[in-house]
């Protein structure tokens, strides 16, 4: 008889039902510790990629017909709803240009690309716009930013304004270049306020109760207040930073809101009076109906931030956007998109192609266009955190003022 | 069981057709089960999951069971999540008791006292807003309502508020476009649980001398309960999670508690608070709504369908 027939007749069989339920069971108990192990969220830095050879990777690079940008919105010179700028690239390169006005903010771009970024996989975007800051930091930090090859960048090198250059966020530019600069300040309403406003004092006079505004960015909320302690924000230390808050737990009685971009909407419908605000934003509201709205820049100095243009990692067409980086960076580009964008310019010689070529004064001879020189003792950069634990701390101390 | 095991063993065959007699409720509700499933369970056992996390998002969030983050954001927390919560529920209950006060003389207008070829275009009216977007139509409102918009400086000229009346930037100002975006959620239910309800119904009680005030409190109030519960459940719910409103026409003092969840999640990165937040949200709303059911009976839903 054989033997397996044999422990088959006399064993006793596990019944069907048990069957089927200890193993329904143990794939769920299976499935669901699978699931646990699998619900942690893999972090930025997870990604291997800091030992790329950036040279070697250039040198394999061929030239593409296309370029992917993702800028943020009203950020390009605009006419009938065509940009004359990426148009003339077209023409002198051959790469056709996906231009899309899709980031909104920072954070939530990031949150959107950051996904694929971990994954190593394309965006579909080769180049971003992002603005110094965490996220600009988290970037470099996680590898996920194409190293610049420098010498395609000749035009940088020859035509961009110092305030560039080197910045403390990316030194020696190894990661981006910047597409537009602008001042933190204030902002006023000539209509209600008849003195002179000169200091961050001004956004603590109890005669504006009610009509101050500031902004939500908790870090433009954070420098404010340690400029007007007299700190540069760029080499505060936390101490500093909690010490700054006495002031704004006491001006925040005054405050209407703590805004997001909106700022300006506020301050062109009266409902603040006096503001925290961008320069470009002050400069476009002068032309368009609000010339009565002043930007100054405090006694105790203004900020001064950088949004940069960057190559994704998963680039499909870095090539492309090396290209476009150094043929912005020539005075007629440059000058173009800056006649509509009205930021600051980081070409200082596109100013004499905006008065001579285009014939606009008004943008040409704007300080907040093309500061003077002299507008660097007064700007500081912003703090640049070394790790995430940082960056938690200058949350822990700004967000409940602006969370209350 | 004994029982049926015992029948089973006896009569042969007999296993199948109880299957067969007991099984089709269980089958058609597979798909209610599985949405359910789907939509309403897992999400909310995954925001668990994410709450009990910790780490950061450069090094990776691990599962570490840390409990501890609930009483760290409504106990030992410097920004006050709990007022959050009660504010945000108040602003949300006060927009749902305004929809029903104004949508209910709508909709019963709609119903009762227009021609029947009137009712479409005013329901459509009623409906008009909802194609432009919401955040634009708010936002909109932000110009309307401003210090120096068309509503503050009237009543300023009319004297009828103090120079410094402002309404942007109030509670009163998110209330009211809370009011404003989600108004025909409230009446269009209302609406179909009106016009549902038979005129002989309204005639009988006048034919027993009921007067007007009589008639509608005790016929077509009750008549009409279904249409309030369900408006209830569709208002009450997305105001209270709502960031936009009170980000748009709100001001320092009006911080709730979807713009913390925003910020958390966005701007901080804070995945586990963010998820611990709409956890206790989702939870709160729950329990809230259970209550509510409880009290005035999920029977209202089923005769409004």
């Amino acid at each position: 008889m054989d033997p397996a027939l044999f422990r088959g007749l006399t064993q006793r069989r596990l019944p069907r039902r048990e069957l089927l339920r200890s193993a329904g069971l143990g794939a769920g108990l299976l499935g669901f510790s699978a699931l646990l192990g699998a619900c942690g969220i893999a972090g930025s830095a997870s990604r291997e990629g800091s030992d790329v050879n950036w040279d070697s990777f250039w040198a394999q690079q061929r030239k593409t017909g296309v370029l992917n940008f993702a800028n943020w919105p009203l950020y390009i010179d605009t006419e009938h709803g065509r940009s004359q700028s990426l148009a003339l690239f077209t023409k002198a390169t051959g790469i056709k240009v996906n231009y899309e006005a899709v980031i909104q903010n920072n954070e939530p771009f990031y949150a959107t690309i950051e996904p694929q970024l971990a994954a190593g996989e394309s965006t579909g975007y080769d180049l971003a716009v992002f603005t110094n800051g965490w996220n600009l930091t988290q970037l470099i930090d996680s590898n996920f930013l194409v190293e610049l090859d420098h010498s395609k960048l000749p035009n940088f090198q020859r035509y961009a304004s110092d305030l560039v250059r080197n910045p403390n966020y990316d030194p020696g530019n190894k990661h981006s270049v910047t597409w537009q600069t602008g001042f933190t300040g204030i902002a006023y309403n000539t209509k209600y306020i008849d003195r002179e406003i000169t200091s961050f004092d001004d956004l603590a006079d109890p005669a504006f109760s009610g009509h101050v505004g500031m902004m939500n960015d908790n870090v433009e909320l954070g420098c404010a207040a340690l400029l007007h302690m007299g700190v540069n924000p760029e080499v505060s230390t936390p101490k500093d930073w909690q010490e700054s808050t006495k002031w704004l737990k006491k001006q925040r009685r005054l405050v209407s809101g703590y805004y997001d971009q909106s700022y300006i909407q506020h301050l062109e419908n009266g409902d603040t009076w006096i503001t925290q605000a961008w320069s470009g934003d002050v400069f476009q509201a002068n032309q368009s109906g609000y010339p009565h709205l002043k930007f100054v820049v405090p006694k105790e100095g203004q900020i001064v931030w950088h949004d940069n243009m960057v190559i994704l990692r998963g680039a499909q067409n870095p090539v492309s956007a090396l290209e476009w980086m150094n043929f912005y960076y020539t005075p007629k580009i440059a000058g173009i998109v800056e006649n509509w964008v009205n930021y600051v310019c980081p070409v200082p010689e596109a100013q004499r192609y905006i008065m001579d070529v285009l014939k606009d004064p008004t943008v040409a001879n704007s300080p907040l266009v093309f500061p003077s020189a002299s507008i660097d003792a007064v700007s500081h950069g912003y703090y640049v955190y070394k790790d995430y634990d940082e960056y938690q701390q200058w949350n822990d101390t700004y967000n409940p003022i602006i969370e209350s | 069981m004994t029982t049926i095991q015992a029948r089973i063993a006896k009569e042969p065959g007999s296993l199948r057709r109880w299957v067969s007699r007991h099984s089709p409720p269980y089958w058609l509700s597979l798909v209610g089960v599985g949405w359910m499933v789907l939509f309403f369970l897992i999400p909310l056992i995954s925001g668990l999951i994410v709450s009990l996390e910790t780490g950061n998002p450069v090094k990776g969030y691990t599962l570490t069971w840390n409990w501890h983050i609930y009483s760290q954001i409504f106990v030992h927390s410097d920004i006050p999540y709990t007022t959050f919560f009660i504010r945000s529920l108040i602003y949300g209950g006060s927009a749902t008791i305004l929809c029903i006060l104004i949508a209910y003389p709508m909709a019963y207008y709609i119903a009762f006292r227009v021609s029947p070829r009137w009712k479409n275009s005013l329901l459509l009216l009623v409906l008009i807003s909802f194609f432009i977007s919401f955040v634009i139509r708010t936002d909109m409102w932000a110009f309307v309502l401003a210090d120096q918009g068309i509503v503050v400086t009237t009543l300023r000229h009319l004297h009828l508020v103090s120079a410094n009346f402002h309404i942007l930037g109030t509670a009163g100002a998110v209330i009211g476009g809370d009011v404003y975006n989600n108004l025909a959620f409230m009446v269009l239910p209302i609406y179909v649980a009106l016009e549902r309800i038979d005129v002989r119904i309204l005639e009988a009680a006048r034919d027993l001398y009921a007067n007007s005030r009589q008639t509608f409190l005790k016929t077509v109030l009750p008549l009409s309960r279904a249409g309030i519960f369900a408006g209830v459940l569709l208002v009450f719910i997305s105001t209270v999670g709502d960031p936009v409103n009170s980000a748009l026409l709100g001001g320092a003092n009006t911080y709730t508690i979807g713009q913390a969840i925003q910020d958390a999640y966005l701007n901080n990165q804070q995945f586990n608070v963010a998820a611990a937040l709409s956890t206790m949200l989702m939870l709160m709303l729950g329990v809230i709504m259970f209550i509510y059911a409880r009290i005035f009976g999920t029977e209202n839903i089923e005769n409004l369908v």
